[in-house]
């Protein structure tokens, strides 16, 4: 792909998690029996009229600051004209050229390299309904009829448009991936992928490595897999690339990304003629945003992911990647810096990203839930850094930690795992090793330096693991005459 | 002023199925009105605001407290076709 | 209990022989609902008459509620037909909402319901509000009382017709361009349109939503005031309703003492008929002696009110109307297959001329290229047309007009030509474009026919406009009482 550089922006949409929908108070919710939670506002019955959710508004502030956005002093609503089964009004009371905010970034890693992505606007708009399509595939073409389910429409979405700064798939997979994150740090969204309550629309297009003006680009809709995105901007790339490169020119158009082949193709467009006809929201009157109120929200937004990030590498004197990997997600980095302010920050880090986060992993549980508290990880952490326990023993003190409410001492005492650091004790099991491999003894003693290993690992077996392994490997060495 | 493709194009945008001769009935009509409507080109308003609301009010909303839905039955009740407890419509194509 | 007489009992009245138990809820429904049998048939007035329950529910009142009695229980009412009411078939005068039951009621007639009026029916109206003659409705032709071959006048034809015949002691309208106020002046009683805001529009199905309102029909101006005291609001439903100032008052002995009076010339143009002239002239001239104090002004931009209102309101009514797409209720095309071609033909079948006219427009008005020029221009138009009024307001307390430039018309007299049609409301259009209250009072006939006469106001001056007016109708003495002239009958010359 030499010569040639991607150039890929998003329009992500976030369903916010208020009680209730957007412009109605129906309650929002996510996996229910169909059409249990709609009234006529949202079935969009003859005489029926919006209001705004005023949480709905103090979340989409928070995202916006949170983005280094500028909060427009006053917004309006426009409708936004097209018709879909799962829009009931045939327009979207959407946001047009007088936006919540706009002009903002968000800072993210790919690997060790920080960085920035222009926002270009946040805007606040309702959700559809839900259209499944009976037929095969699910997909559009090939069915007979379409079911609507109204539940999900009216739902509080925030769309973040950035602008094209994002550079290649595996950076537009790191941005979504930690947007989300932040979102679910400002306590906006649960963003559960699954539920679609984060999605977005990709735009692509390919230009000469360097150049500064935009080529045609391609949009790929509604996804909300980050593997999908990554695996469909892989596909689409290259094949952008091998038309130019070839002289030929791209077609403006919306794509599909079918997982099973990992290629796209056309869709056909919803509307032939995208004219959305917007004008202003009559039944809406213009919300004039107080800056004391967005002085609030500022001064009440938490710690976000970046900035604890750096802090750790700061404060804690970890890696880029391990800060990242601690400290992308509040609830495990509130769990590492509990358990780090009782133990070396540095162990702590390791056995955070290592053991406990595969019981994570493997147990469902959030951080900081089930036994394996801040304090007994800072507690375990201890006795390894005293050498009351040998690493190995550690783990299993651990895994038994992860299952019996107790504290790790107890776990040792109990189950007999505390390290041997008795010389005396060690001397008579070193000794009679030896004496029971004299063979290797000798060799050992004529030069053969990796024997060593062969006999501390007699004296760990002789233990049970439990002797210290350094100072096994003295009396060896003693022993040994060396 | 409008001519039979305008027409035909719009009423796509607005989903109205109109036969050839409504087409054209249609046309002659508009043209008249729009004709009638085009005066409002004579004025040179460029620093006018437009007025979008007539109430001077901003800042209407409602606090963020459930209210219980319509009962699902009824939701469907006036619904043309109905499937599996949601509304039916055709596919499409 | 001597016989009440449907074509001149105020509601005031019935109110007051109900409280004072000289009349049952049940013998004051049975007066509404015999005439409606005597002279339904010749007028046409309502879409739904719901003789039974009217009979059954004025019995509960008599009966059950003592002194729960709401406010203006027993009072029979008509409620135009594009206002939803759970439990009653709501169809707007349209095919494609042809036996569309209600989820729930609008805002302003559930007051009325608590108050416990009695709904006789749900009265006829032009298709979706859109019309000056209520000719365009899908259902049936209103005939204007006073001579059965002419229109009421629109789009709340069938409530006017129903209060002038006798039909109904009163009724709720709505207007948008006029469409209160221009059928009260053809069929000789009173109508008014409120500020807006002032009233809900929740339940009120939208034909353009920035100057829709609902008001009262009725046979006296004091019986307008009660009616809309009921119905007055802040609604937490309807984001763009909003508390009035001051509760609104049932006039009662006024004077037109010392009020200054404006009327603009716009509004006497080349378009008014003689009849309507000498009328209008002629009622000037009493508010002199009465003492009211006139002369003529200006509404500059007045000939730009028609075009703007006929490019905002189909704009808007465009996006309002787009939801009836045969989804979800009303009309669907039998036989489509594929989802856009029964949108297609759901619209085009379910959907009148007129209706389908204005969303054409509309729509046209607001596509890509055309905003600027049109709906951006007009919204402009709305902002000189509001200017013009609050200049003329600095130096008059209200301005006056006549509310129609003709009288009724003959049925069928322009229905070959929209834009004869849309002349129909030139009078009227502007207080809505600006959001103001009007009210209009039959102040003679022209030609046997009813002239009307407008009161317009500043934003909030409810009061003052039903002070005036009511003023004026006691000096005038309009007896409300339809001629009932057959059609084929000459007019008195």
């Amino acid at each position: 792909m030499s010569g040639w550089e991607p150039v890929i922006g998003l329009e992500v949409h976030v369903e916010l998690a208020t009680q209730t929908k957007m412009f109605c108070a129906c309650t929002v919710s996510f996996g229910d029996p169909p059409n249990l939670h709609t009234c006529p506002v949202c079935l969009a019955h003859p005489g029926a009229l919006p209001v705004v959710n005023q949480r709905a508004v103090e979340y989409a502030v928070r995202i916006a600051l949170a983005l280094g956005c500028t909060v427009r002093p006053r917004n309006v609503f426009h409708r936004k004209n097209y018709f879909y089964p799962d829009l009931p009004k045939a327009y979207q009371i959407s946001q047009y050229d007088e936006p919540l905010a706009v002009d903002g970034a968000f800072d993210y890693w790919v690997g060790d390299e920080r960085l920035s992505c222009r926002i270009n606007r946040v805007h606040m708009e309702e959700d559809a309904a839900k259209l499944v399509h009976s037929g095969e595939s699910g997909r559009i073409a090939g069915s007979d009829y379409s079911l609507v389910d109204f539940n999900r429409g009216g739902t509080p979405l925030i769309e973040i448009v950035t602008e094209p700064d994002i550079a290649s798939p595996e950076a537009a997979r790191e941005f979504l991936n930690q947007m989300r994150n932040l979102l679910v740090e400002l306590g906006v969204s649960q963003c559960i992928m699954e539920e679609g309550q984060i999605r977005w629309d990709a735009n692509i297009s390919v230009r000469p490595a360097g150049s500064t003006t935009l080529g045609v680009r391609t949009e790929l809709k509604n996804m909300n897999s980050f593997r999908f995105l990554q695996q469909a901007l892989e596909s689409e790339i290259p094949r952008q690339t091998a038309i130019l490169e070839a002289g030929g020119t791209i077609d403006q158009e919306t794509l599909h990304f079918d997982p099973e082949t990992g290629t796209t193709s056309s869709l056909r467009s919803k509307e032939e003629a995208h004219d959305y006809r917007y004008f202003p929201e009559p039944d809406l009157l213009p919300l004039v945003i107080d800056p004391a109120f967005v002085e609030e929200i500022r001064a009440a937004q938490p710690e976000l992911p970046a900035a604890r990030i750096e802090r750790f590498v700061r404060d804690y004197g970890l890696s880029r990647y391990d800060a990242f990997v601690l400290g992308a997600q509040g609830p495990l980095a509130r769990f590492y810096e509990a358990a780090a302010s009782g133990a070396d920050p540095k162990l702590t880090a390791n056995w955070t990203m290592g053991e406990y986060l595969a019981h994570i992993n493997a147990t469902g549980l959030e951080p900081g839930h089930g036994h394996v508290t801040p304090a007994r990880l800072a507690a375990l952490v201890g006795l390894v850094a005293d050498g009351v326990i040998s690493g190995s023993a550690a783990k299993q003190v651990f895994a038994l930690m992860a299952e019996e409410r107790a504290e790790p001492q107890e776990i040792v005492e109990r189950h007999g795992l505390g390290q041997i650091s008795d010389e005396g004790a060690l001397d008579a099991v070193v000794a009679r090793v030896v004496a029971d491999n004299p063979a290797q003894a000798d060799q050992f003693r004529a030069g053969k330096e990796q024997l060593l290993g062969y006999f501390v690992g007699l004296v760990m077996k002789a233990t049970q693991g439990r002797a210290n392994p350094k100072l096994a490997n003295d009396l060896v060495r003693k022993a040994l005459g060396k | 002023m409008i001519g039979e493709n305008d027409v035909r194009y719009v009423a796509k945008l607005a989903r109205l199925h109109l036969d050839d001769a409504e087409a054209g009935h249609m046309t002659a009509e508009l043209a008249k009105i729009l004709a009638h409507i085009d005066k409002i080109a004579e004025l040179d308003i460029s620093d006018v605001e437009p007025t979008a609301h007539v109430l001077d009010i901003v800042n209407v909303t409602r606090a963020d407290k459930p209210r219980p839905s319509v009962p699902r039955d009824e939701a469907l009740k006036n619904a043309p076709a109905v499937g599996e407890d949601s509304f039916q419509v055709p596919k499409m194509s | 209990m001597s016989a009440l007489d449907p074509l001149r009992l105020t509601a005031l009245e019935a109110r007051r022989l109900l409280i004072e138990g000289e009349v049952s809820a049940a013998e004051l429904t049975k007066v509404y609902l015999d005439q409606i049998e005597r002279v339904e048939g010749d007028v046409h007035a309502y879409i739904l008459v719901a003789d039974d329950d009217a009979a059954k529910y004025a019995t509960k009142i008599d009966s059950e509620m003592g002194a729960q009695r709401g406010a203006l229980a027993g009072l029979p009412t008509a409620i135009k037909d594009n206002m939803v009411t759970e439990g009653t078939v709501t169809t707007c005068a349209s095919k494609i909402l042809a036996g569309y039951q209600p989820i729930y009621t609008a805002t302003a007639v559930r007051k009325l319901f608590d108050d416990h009026v009695v709904m006789l029916g749900k009265t006829n109206l032009d298709e979706f509000a859109m019309g000056s003659s209520t000719e365009n409705s899908s259902v049936a032709v209103t005939h204007n009382p006073w001579d059965l071959g002419t229109v009421p006048g629109g789009s709340s034809g069938g409530s006017a017709a129903a209060v002038a015949a006798g039909e109904a002691l009163w009724a709720l309208g709505s207007d948008t361009g006029g469409s209160i106020r221009q059928p009260a002046a053809l069929c000789g009683i009173v109508g008014m349109k409120p500020t807006y805001g002032a009233v809900s529009r929740y339940g009120l199905i939208a034909f353009a939503s920035s100057l829709d309102q609902i008001g009262p029909l009725a046979r006296s101006v004091a019986d307008c005031a009660l009616l809309l005291q009921h119905i007055v609001g802040r609604d937490p439903r309807d984001s763009t309703s909003v508390e009035l100032p001051a509760p609104v008052q049932v006039p009662t002995a006024e004077s037109l003492e010392g009020l200054r009076l404006g009327i603009p010339r716009e509004y006497l143009g080349s378009g008014v008929e003689q009849g309507v002239r000498d009328r209008f002239e002629a009622t000037v001239a009493l508010i002199e002696k009465l003492g009211g104090r006139c002369a003529e002004t200006t509404l500059p931009h007045t000939e730009y009110a028609l075009p703007a209102y006929y490019i905002i309101a189909p704009a808007e009514a465009s996006a309002n109307l787009a939801r009836f797409d045969g989804v979800r209720y009303g009309y669907r095309a039998a036989g489509a297959d594929d989802l856009i071609e029964m949108y297609e033909r759901t619209r085009g079948e379910g959907f009148g001329a007129e209706v389908k006219r204005r969303i054409m427009i509309g729509t046209y008005a607001l596509s890509s290229g055309y905003y600027d020029a049109y709906y951006g221009q007009a919204q402009k138009v709305r902002t000189l047309v509001r200017r013009d009024f609050a200049s003329a307001f600095d130096q008059f307390d209200l301005l006056i007009s006549p509310t129609s430039p003709t009288v009724a018309f003959p049925i069928g007299s322009r229905t070959a030509d929209p834009l004869a049609m849309y002349m129909s409301d030139i009078c009227t259009i502007p207080v809505n474009l600006a959001g103001l209250p009007a009210i209009s009072i039959p102040c003679g006939l022209a030609d046997g026919l009813p002239v009307g006469f407008q009161f317009m106001g500043p934003a909030f001056s409810e009061n003052l406009i039903l002070r005036a007016a009511h003023a004026l109708e006691g000096a005038i003495g309009f007896d409300t009482a339809p001629t009932f002239r057959a059609a084929s009958e000459e007019a008195p010359s």
